[in-house]
């Protein structure tokens, strides 16, 4: 058994809290009095975007630990967290797209800072893996990843900063205290729909360590073995090397 | 609000459409690793398997 059973609880409890959510965001909160129906695209828009960002500084914050204890494993940590969060932005941008189209009657809007803001984001982080792949040492690889991927998470807050310094309040302001924000109806579905996707992301993440570590066990495995390509080097690749003891 | 809800239907299934989608290919492509793992863990058996038969061989 590959993948535990723990991770499968995990799986099942991100389904129920998503279904949960969206249900919630259909089904209980009112139409928005503005947009009517389409608003609907902001219980999966703004979670994915807050989620996307968050993992873009969990993965820097991994890459800190990584500089400081030079333990491998938080290199594999911060690069999943970042392929991660790259997946997710590309949706954002998508879902982002069709609500601009069905709000503004265009797919992107250039003087519009949260759009431009989050795109710059998201190109910066696309040069992660490339960066990556650049290098063939798996040390200098791996610390000069570490150094891009704390550099780019300190911007991530530039993003969050540039929706409240944006003069059109196109997008919800979700945290606002006063004068505006979320009515309490659309609050709940909202907050479920936000705790789905960072279940969601951290049910991916586990995933795909688990992938990774059970990769490099089989590796290993293989290496023991002396099986046909025991020996043989593994070409240049963007990800992370684990090496393991078992 | 209501007349303009046909219109907007097709925009708001679509972003959903779009976020599932995105979904399904992550989950087909790690359910593709999982495949490939299981081949090569199979693999690993019967080369595992030979060693152990080898040795026998040679202790016999």
């Amino acid at each position: 058994m590959l993948y535990g059973t723990r991770l499968r609880s995990l799986s099942l409890l991100t389904a129920v809290t998503l279904t949960a959510g969206f249900g919630l965001a259909f089904f209980y909160a009112p139409m928005d009095a503005d947009q009517g129906f389409m608003q609907k695209i902001f219980y999966v828009h703004v979670p994915l975007a807050i989620v996307a960002l968050g993992g873009f500084v969990f993965g820097g914050v991994m890459a800190v630990q990584h500089l400081r204890t030079r333990d491998a494993r938080y290199d594999l940590r911060s690069y999943v967290a970042i392929h991660l969060s790259l997946v997710l932005g590309a949706g954002v941008l998508i879902t982002g797209s069709i609500w601009a189209k069905a709000s503004w009657g265009h797919w992107w809007v250039w003087d519009e800072p949260t759009l431009v803001s989050f795109l710059v984001v998201f190109l910066l982080y696309a040069t992660y893996q490339p960066l990556r792949f650049s290098i063939e040492d798996p040390e200098r690889q791996a610390r000069y990843a570490s150094v891009f991927a704390v550099t780019a998470g300190a911007f991530v807050p530039l993003n969050f900063l540039a929706v409240r310094l944006a003069q059109a309040y196109t997008h919800p302001r979700v945290f606002a205290t006063a004068n505006g924000g979320l009515p309490a109806k659309m609050q709940l579905p909202f907050y479920l729909c936000l705790i789905g996707m960072a279940l969601l992301f951290a049910t991916l993440w586990k995933y795909e360590m688990a992938s990774k570590h059970t990769s490099a066990q089989l590796r290993s495995l293989r290496r023991k073995l002396g099986g046909d390509d025991a020996g043989a080097t593994h070409g240049r690749t963007a990800a992370p090397s684990l090496r393991t003891s078992s | 609000m209501t007349d303009t809800l046909p219109d907007n239907t097709g925009y708001v299934a679509a972003a959903y459409l779009v976020f599932f989608a995105l979904i399904l290919i992550y989950v087909v492509i790690m359910s593709a690793k999982l495949a490939r793992f299981e081949r090569e863990l199979a693999e690993l058996n019967e080369l595992a398997d030979e060693r152990v038969e080898e040795r026998e061989a040679v202790h016999t």
